[in-house]
């Protein structure tokens, strides 16, 4: 088309004060997080140390963070296969027509856009009321599936409408059963869009606050844990360990796209085309 | 082989609608029933009475509440879609490269995978009476004073939730622009259109389902929240999701029900007439 207009460079700057709008606020309490011992909650910084973080590392005033973390990361890796499994079913039961499909799909939307603390009210309640301990492991499993699931079905959706329907039918045409078919065709096909439903499932739970909130029981989670030290801890040492696990979001974030391009080239230098029907 | 077929989609289904039944439906049924119930001071009791909803709507509170919530929802979506239109149009029209495009889109999707409650954090250091904000523009002369508005205010609320939120509207609509015809565009440029004339009659009509899908997003997010309102106002400010949050510290169980249902129905009465305008299921 044309050449790069005025109007690119108004939009690149707009683009460029959005991601500084974005990213600046945690970059900013990343470096805040280094402040010196004496140092405040804001700038200027009072020296530079290591201090906040060792805070964390040792036997500390501010709650049981290891313990929470733990809990956050079990949680995250069971929510994270329960939606991928779950989904790719629904997935491909979405593909055939069958009787109550409508409103499983409404459903499912519902849960996506339900007022967060409707989840935690209702479930926290029906476990009360049938004497059941409310615990991270159950109550709070569930109550964030409610989140993680319709994101993983709606991906499904995307993956499924672009499928192209000839490579099942090819594997059909040879002689495969329905379950090679799946197995050996279709999975290999959808496989990248998988590790991105992983990547939901994982983050969305590792990082959920309001479905959790009256569903975890005694123990907490990380985002609880951190929203209680919020009220009481008035140190950069809140600093410390929001820069601390918004790096272990990142590092989890890179594994799973360093994981699709790996996937992508093997597939490229194995000459496969497996994939290129989404 | 029709019926088995039939079979084997049930039984994928099921534990899609297990869970949802389970999580979903039974806790939303389990809201509606103890909305009917009445409370002391420490426990809750059955019963079938409309005490909690004549006093929810009896009272002057509720009302300022809900008005409080429609106000952050309309405002934070004006703003949400501004922004996220402008920022899904220049990556979808004006990078050519698609790597280029790759990079750039999930630079403004990676924020959505970390935690919330962080990113609300992160805040304090800029608007706090001594943050960078109010240092920066005492040293530029613009003010004398410390600006006492920018943090516990509806100001900071309101940032939040764009700064929380701004990429559902920007995922959904890139989405939708990504799959408009390049040809057409060309084809209203060479019909003479000026680049403004191609927007608003091209490629906004044409972006409409991903403007709504992040509508829906955008405005249920907002209007469900508690937390963010909570920690942005420092707890000076109400929307009915603390309205429910408040109940259930006080353990007045059957009050918070009755709210949720009122604000479950708004919720569901808004999306109704958003889902009038977009059919989810083809969009994706």
């Amino acid at each position: 088309m044309e050449k790069r207009s005025r109007s690119f460079y108004v939009l690149a700057a707009f683009f460029t004060v959005f991601l500084i709008f974005l990213y600046g606020p945690t970059l900013t309490i990343g470096i805040l997080s280094f402040q010196g011992p004496q140092g405040g909650l804001t700038f200027p910084m009072n020296d530079v140390s290591l201090h906040w973080f060792r805070d964390l590392f040792e036997e500390q005033a501010v709650g049981d963070i290891w313990g929470a973390f733990r809990r956050s990361t079990a949680l995250g890796l069971m929510v994270m296969i329960t939606t991928v499994v779950v989904s790719v079913m629904a997935g491909l039961a979405f593909r055939k027509r069958f009787a109550g499909a409508g409103v499983l799909f409404y459903l499912a939307i519902t849960s996506l856009v339900i007022p967060s603390i409707l989840i935690s009210l209702g479930v926290g309640l029906i476990f009360n009321q049938l004497g059941l301990k409310v615990h991270w492991a159950s109550s709070g499993f569930g109550a964030q599936l409610t989140w993680t699931l319709p994101f993983g079905l709606l991906i499904m959706f995307a993956v499924f409408n672009r499928f192209d329907k000839s490579y099942e039918e090819a594997a059909r045409d040879q002689g495969a059963t329905a379950w090679q078919t799946i197995r050996h065709v279709v999975l290999p096909i959808i496989a990248p869009s998988l590790i991105g439903v992983a990547l939901f499932g994982f983050t969305l739970s590792y990082d959920e606050f309001a479905r959790t909130l009256l569903t975890a029981g005694s123990y907490n989670t990380l985002p609880l844990e951190i929203f209680g030290m919020t009220t009481n801890v008035t140190t950069p040492v809140i600093y410390a360990l929001g820069t601390l696990t918004t790096l272990f979001s990142l590092v989890i974030i890179g594994l799973f796209l360093l994981t699709v391009w790996i996937m992508g080239k093997r597939r490229a230098r194995q000459g496969s085309d497996a994939g290129k029907g989404v | 082989m029709f019926a088995n077929s039939k079979l084997i989609g049930w039984m994928q289904a099921a534990p899609l609608a297990v869970v949802l039944l389970g999580f979903l439906v039974a806790p939303i049924v389990m809201i509606v029933i103890v909305s009917f119930w009445g409370a002391t001071e420490y426990s809750i009791y059955p019963a079938f009475q409309f005490d909690n909803y004549a006093f929810l709507f009896g009272s002057e509170v509720t009302y300022r509440v809900f008005f409080a919530t429609f106000k952050y929802a309309f405002i934070t979506w004006a703003f949400t879609l501004s922004i996220g239109f402008t920022v899904a149009y220049f990556l979808a029209f004006h990078i050519k490269s698609q790597s280029t495009q790759i990079a750039l889109f999930l630079l403004c999707t990676i924020p959505f995978w970390t935690s919330n409650i962080i990113r609300m954090i992160s805040w304090i250091p800029f608007l706090g009476r001594n943050g960078i904000a109010n240092q920066t523009l005492i040293s530029w002369g613009v003010i004398d004073e410390p600006l006492e508005w920018l943090l516990y205010s509806d100001f900071s609320v309101i940032l939040a939730f764009v700064h929380l939120y701004t990429l559902f509207m920007v995922v959904p609509i890139f989405n939708t622009m990504m799959r408009i015809d390049k040809s057409l565009i060309e084809a209203a440029y060479d019909n003479g259109a000026t680049g403004f004339q191609t927007l608003r009659h091209v490629i906004i009509p044409l972006t409409k389902p991903g403007i709504m899908i992040g509508t829906i997003f955008v405005v249920t997010l907002v209007m469900g929240d508690f937390i963010t309102v909570r920690f942005m106002s420092g707890s000076q400010k109400a929307n009915v999701g603390r309205l429910i949050s408040n109940d259930i510290a006080l353990l007045q169980y059957p009050s918070a029900a009755a709210t949720a249902v009122v604000l479950l129905c708004t919720v569901l009465i808004v999306i109704g007439v958003l889902l009038r305008f977009v059919n989810i299921r083809k969009e994706l």
